[in-house]
């Protein structure tokens, strides 16, 4: 008989140890599917996590596939800090995609002044997007999870008609994408004879940039105050408001920014394809990197490791391309059931008594 | 001492012959790699199924002289680059990239990989080592029109679109005037779903058109929604991409259907002798692309004859579906009489021919 | 059938799923506990009906495997959340993502296979009433099954004892423990009710609305049942209205658009309608906090840890 015992205080090694276990679990998890699936798993293995990083080439790739994860990930971990519950950075990443299109389209190509309007464009609309959950939910009490996920559909078929009307490439025989972008609005390529480009130092600023304002400023203590506890925060006189509207809108700036690095990087022009489920796979990513920017820099580049190796056992493999949700499924899951160890020590035992009686963490 | 020498580079030269020999045989024995990427799930019946029987074609024509592989579902966004390159790098010699969103990654991805033939379906780009072939749907999809305009009892017919992109209204406008040139009184309606593949929304734009007295549907999307429903209605479908009869026996009038084995085939066959591309190519019903399935013996035999006789002239190129006067829905004529259209503005078509009586999307 | 019974008639037919699915959530609300996994919980529901009535060529046992895909599934997140504490709306999600990209993995070789098409069950005259007959009475009996839990549901959150226990876990768990309730146990079934729910709701979507199975066909109708109740606010007869309401927007918008009415509407904007109409009406009922507090769980979201007696 297993029970649980609650520690006197969190364990701060459970806290780092949980997810590494997870991470194992869902390996372990994947082996069996393979096997389950008539699939050598040692080869299964190889191909979802070896066989991606074999080259330059493709080490570039699974860096470039982690920067929009991380990036949407940072942002979101600064809201979900303080309880504010953003899941709709898949349509701030659209709208980012779409500031930044405009200047590229409309605002003449300029050596590096296109790419900074850009940037700014893309970050503004990210966070605009994000201001409406904000605005309905401080002034109407609107749930902002509900809101900001229906905004993503409603993002999605804005950019279909933007695209399919009035960004239309007009030399494209109608196809549903505007022009490719000229040279000043790309990002420069770090790596000659890859895709990983300048988003890499976007991901290193923005990761610092949360760091600090979540750990080393009076209005991050206050944020991390009122997300842990809002009795607290209400006593110590923090606005609730102003929490739903800081962390909405980092979160929106952040997914922007990704999403201008999306057309301004991979694709080169913006077609109704823009949206891959990034924003989605970022509030793992922020989970599993337990909303600290170190550990969403880890978790953002296994996630991008689960992305390519699905693709991978697809090409190589034959197996669908959806495993790779499901491992993120999994990965989540074996996270939040393990966390529990943080506040409780499993004990061997058959003391019924305590174990119906698992005591209350601190407060 | 002279002699020897000689001797011994006759006797290098013969070996470094017979290592040539047998390279070259073995070269001859390896099998030409063939890739495919598909947008979609193969399933049976739409775009990808078609693409897929075409590789199984090609596999068949050709036997042990080519293998294939396919990646099913590669969306449209910038992760296509990495397939498409993870293709060419693993050794494939000739990669077929079945949707239009896969044009500018083919080609970056072609310019990468000189020796390695793409070919993409459906888009205008090309390059040295980079073609794109199409096909004239519309010329079925007037055939289809002329079935379903001597059926119609309402003369409402109804017609599920994908996305407003020239080759679906190409497809719409066809389908009107093959339907208007033996019944002037129809009307076409429209209904937009925003998606290749979403069988509940096509099933409910089916019956919408159902409702408003459409008895003819007919559909530009993946799925075989739209005839199942007909089915069930008790009104008569058009099928497309392939031969849907099973999914409706007595609502499927005939369909508008696509094959690309012999194609896919003989760009396998140029480049395994002679190095070579197959040109780039929008073929028609001449060029084998475009069929009918088997029309429902429902139809009168006269017309049947008739659209045999229509289908005849497409082949030889007597007749053109898109010959004026051709009428936009605005009343505007967009091609004087007895012109038929160019290449170039059935490309770029936008419009409604009159007839159509939904309104434009955008 | 003329056009607005034709309007009606496919309104119902898109409400049918978005009611199942939002009953069940109601339930799992009214004790407490917040899972944002419907989306999920359907797409399994929809793939293991589909499955099982493709293999066994029988729809019962589509429908029952729908039931138990659904329940199974919120069982995961029952243990997770109730038995472990652990964060309810990341649970939610977890279950939204695990579970669509599970029915995508499973549902592959039976993408784009078929099955019959169920006939209306068409009751004998009260079918054949004007305008009304075939919208309430020659229906799938799908349709008739969804109205009897609904009926079911109604009564048993005003008329039973179980409904009143539910309520209590749902407003203060920690009272309802002192006076003797196993709120553990009332929580996993109000969980599993939810689950099997949303199971049913896909179900309905792979075995009577189109009937195949498609990766993606949810399409979002879990998140908007999730929105639905709290457009309710936690009331049966409004998760009713509001279902065949955005039923109706959905079905309008393409009646619109075929209709050779004079205005050009992008057809984006019309899809969009029903996500802007749930953004509209979750502001409208939100902004009344005091009716929102009168009927929403008080503990909804909160974990429960049991104190030592």
């Amino acid at each position: 008989m297993i029970r649980l015992e609650p520690r006197p205080a969190p364990s701060a090694t459970m806290r780092v140890a949980t997810p590494v276990v997870a991470i194992v679990l869902t390996i372990l998890t994947g082996l069996l599917i393979f096997a389950l699936l008539g699939k050598d798993p040692v080869r299964g293995f190889a191909v979802f996590f070896v066989n991606p990083l074999k080259t330059t080439y493709g080490i570039s790739e699974w860096l470039l596939k982690a920067t929009p994860l991380a990036l949407c990930a940072a942002g979101l971990a600064v809201g979900f800090r303080a309880s504010v519950w953003n899941i709709g950075a898949e349509g701030q990443f659209m709208l980012g995609a779409i500031g930044a299109t405009l200047v590229a389209l409309y605002a003449g190509s300029m050596p590096v002044v296109t790419l900074v309007l850009m940037i700014l464009a893309g970050i503004a609309a990210g966070a605009l997007w994000a201001a409406i959950p904000a605005f309905l939910r401080t002034h109407f009490n609107a749930s902002e999870i509900l809101v900001s996920l229906m905004l993503v559909y409603v993002a999605e078929l804005l950019v279909s008609w933007l695209v399919f009307g009035p960004l239309r490439d007009p030399m494209g025989f109608n196809f549903p994408q505007t022009v490719m972008f000229e040279p000043a609005a790309l990002l420069p390529i770090l790596v000659p004879g890859t895709r990983l480009n300048l988003v890499l130092g976007f991901v290193v600023l923005v990761l610092l940039a949360t760091y600090v304002l979540v750990f080393k400023t009076h209005l991050g203590f206050k944020m991390r105050v009122a997300g842990e506890s809002p009795n607290a925060a209400r006593y110590a006189g923090i606005s609730a408001k102003t929490m739903v509207w800081l962390g909405l809108l980092i979160g929106g700036a952040c997914a922007g920014l990704a999403g201008m690095a999306e057309v301004a990087g991979p694709m080169g022009q913006l077609t109704d394809k823009v949206g891959s489920g990034y924003g989605f796979a970022a509030i793992i990513v922020a989970f599993v990197g337990r909303l600290h920017p170190l550990g969403i820099a880890l978790a953002s580049l296994l996630m991008a490791l689960f992305f390519i190796g699905g693709e991978q056992s697809q090409q190589y493999l034959g197996l669908p391309g959806s495993i790779s949700m499901v491992f993120q499924g999994l990965l989540l899951f074996y996270l939040l059931a393990t966390d529990v160890l943080i506040g409780y020590r499993l004990r061997l035992g058959r003391d019924a008594h305590v174990t119906n009686a698992v005591k209350a963490k601190a407060g | 001492m002279k002699n020897r020498r000689m001797l011994f580079q006759a006797g290098l030269a013969s070996l470094a012959l017979t290592a040539a020999g047998y390279l070259s045989i073995a070269q001859a024995q390896d099998p030409l790699k063939v890739g495919f990427v598909y947008v979609s799930p193969i399933g049976d019946a739409g775009w990808t199924y078609q693409h897929d029987l075409g590789r199984k074609e090609m596999e068949q024509a050709l036997g042990d002289k080519v293998t294939t592989s396919f990646v099913e579902s590669v969306s449209e966004g910038a992760d296509a680059e990495r397939v498409i390159r993870e293709m060419a790098a693993s050794g494939h010699d000739l990669i077929f990239a079945t949707s239009f969103g896969y044009m500018n990654y083919v080609d970056r991805v072609a310019k990468q990989f000189p020796n390695v033939k793409f070919m993409h379906a459906t888009g205008y780009k090309s390059g040295p080592n980079f073609h794109n072939y199409n096909a004239r749907f519309y010329e079925g999809r007037y055939l289809t029109g002329v079935v379903a305009g001597e059926m119609t009892k309402s003369d409402v017919l109804g017609y599920i679109a994908a996305f407003p992109i020239p080759e679906v209204l190409q497809g719409i406008n066809a389908f009107t005037l093959g339907a208007q040139s033996v019944n002037p009184d129809i009307e076409v309606r429209v209904i937009w779903v925003n998606s290749w593949y979403d069988p509940g929304k096509e099933r409910e734009a089916a019956l919408a058109l159902i409702a408003q007295g459409a008895d003819v549907i007919t559909h530009h999307t993946d799925s075989t929604a739209a005839v199942q429903a007909a089915q069930e209605k008790g009104v008569y479908a058009v099928g497309y991409h392939s031969d849907m009869s099973k999914y409706g026996k007595d609502a499927h009038l005939t369909a508008a259907t696509h094959h690309w084995g012999d194609y896919y085939t003989l760009a396998a066959q140029k480049a395994l002798n002679e190095n070579g591309m197959a040109e780039s190519i929008w073929g028609g019903i001449k060029d084998g692309f475009i069929d009918l399935a088997p029309i429902n013996p429902v139809v009168p035999q006269a017309t049947q004859d008739k659209v045999a006789q229509l289908k005849q002239q497409i082949k030889e190129g007597s007749f053109h579906p898109f010959t004026g006067p051709v009428v936009a829905q605005d009343g505007k004529e967009v091609l004087p009489a007895g012109q038929t259209m160019s290449d170039q503005a059935l490309g770029q078509m936008n419009y409604y021919v009159k007839g159509v009586s939904s309104k434009m999307p955008n | 059938m003329d056009l607005l019974t034709s309007i009606l008639f496919a309104t119902v037919v898109a409400g049918t799923p978005l009611l199942l699915v939002a009953l069940g959530e109601l339930i799992c609300e009214k004790s407490g506990m917040l899972n944002l996994g419907a989306e999920g919980m359907m797409s399994i529901g929809a793939v293991a009906a589909f499955v099982a009535a493709f293999t066994f060529e029988s729809t019962l046992m589509g429908v029952a495997s729908g039931l138990v895909a659904g329940a199974l599934l919120s069982l995961v997140f029952a243990f997770i959340t109730v038995h472990l504490m652990a964060n309810q709306v990341a649970t939610g999600l977890a279950v939204a993502i695990f579970g669509v990209g599970l029915a995508a993995f499973l549902g592959k070789p039976f993408e784009a296979k078929v099955l019959p098409s169920i006939k209306p069950t068409e009751i004998p005259f009260l079918s054949d009433l004007p305008l009304v007959g075939p919208v309430l009475f020659g229906q799938q009996w799908i349709v008739y099954a969804t109205w009897v839990i609904f009926a079911v549901v109604v009564w048993f959150l005003a008329k039973t004892r179980g409904g009143l226990v539910l309520k209590a876990v749902g407003e203060s768990p920690d009272a309802a423990n002192a006076v003797g309730i196993d709120v553990v146990k009332v929580r996993y079934l109000a969980i599993l009710f939810g689950g099997a729910m949303a199971g049913l709701g896909g179900a309905f979507l792979s075995l009577f609305h189109t009937p195949m199975w498609a990766e993606g066909m949810v399409a979002g109708k879990g998140w908007i049942a999730l929105a639905l109740v709290v457009f309710a606010t936690w009331l049966p007869w409004r998760v009713l209205l509001g279902a065949y309401l955005f039923g109706g927007v959905m079905i309008s918008q393409l009646f619109v658009q075929s209709s050779p009415i004079p205005v050009k509407i992008p057809a984006q904007f019309l899809s969009a309608l029903p996500y802007i109409a749930t953004i509209v009406v979750l502001v409208l009922i939100s902004r009344n906090v005091k009716m929102i507090r009168l009927n929403s769980p008080a503990s909804l979201g909160k974990p429960f840890q049991k104190e030592r007696a």
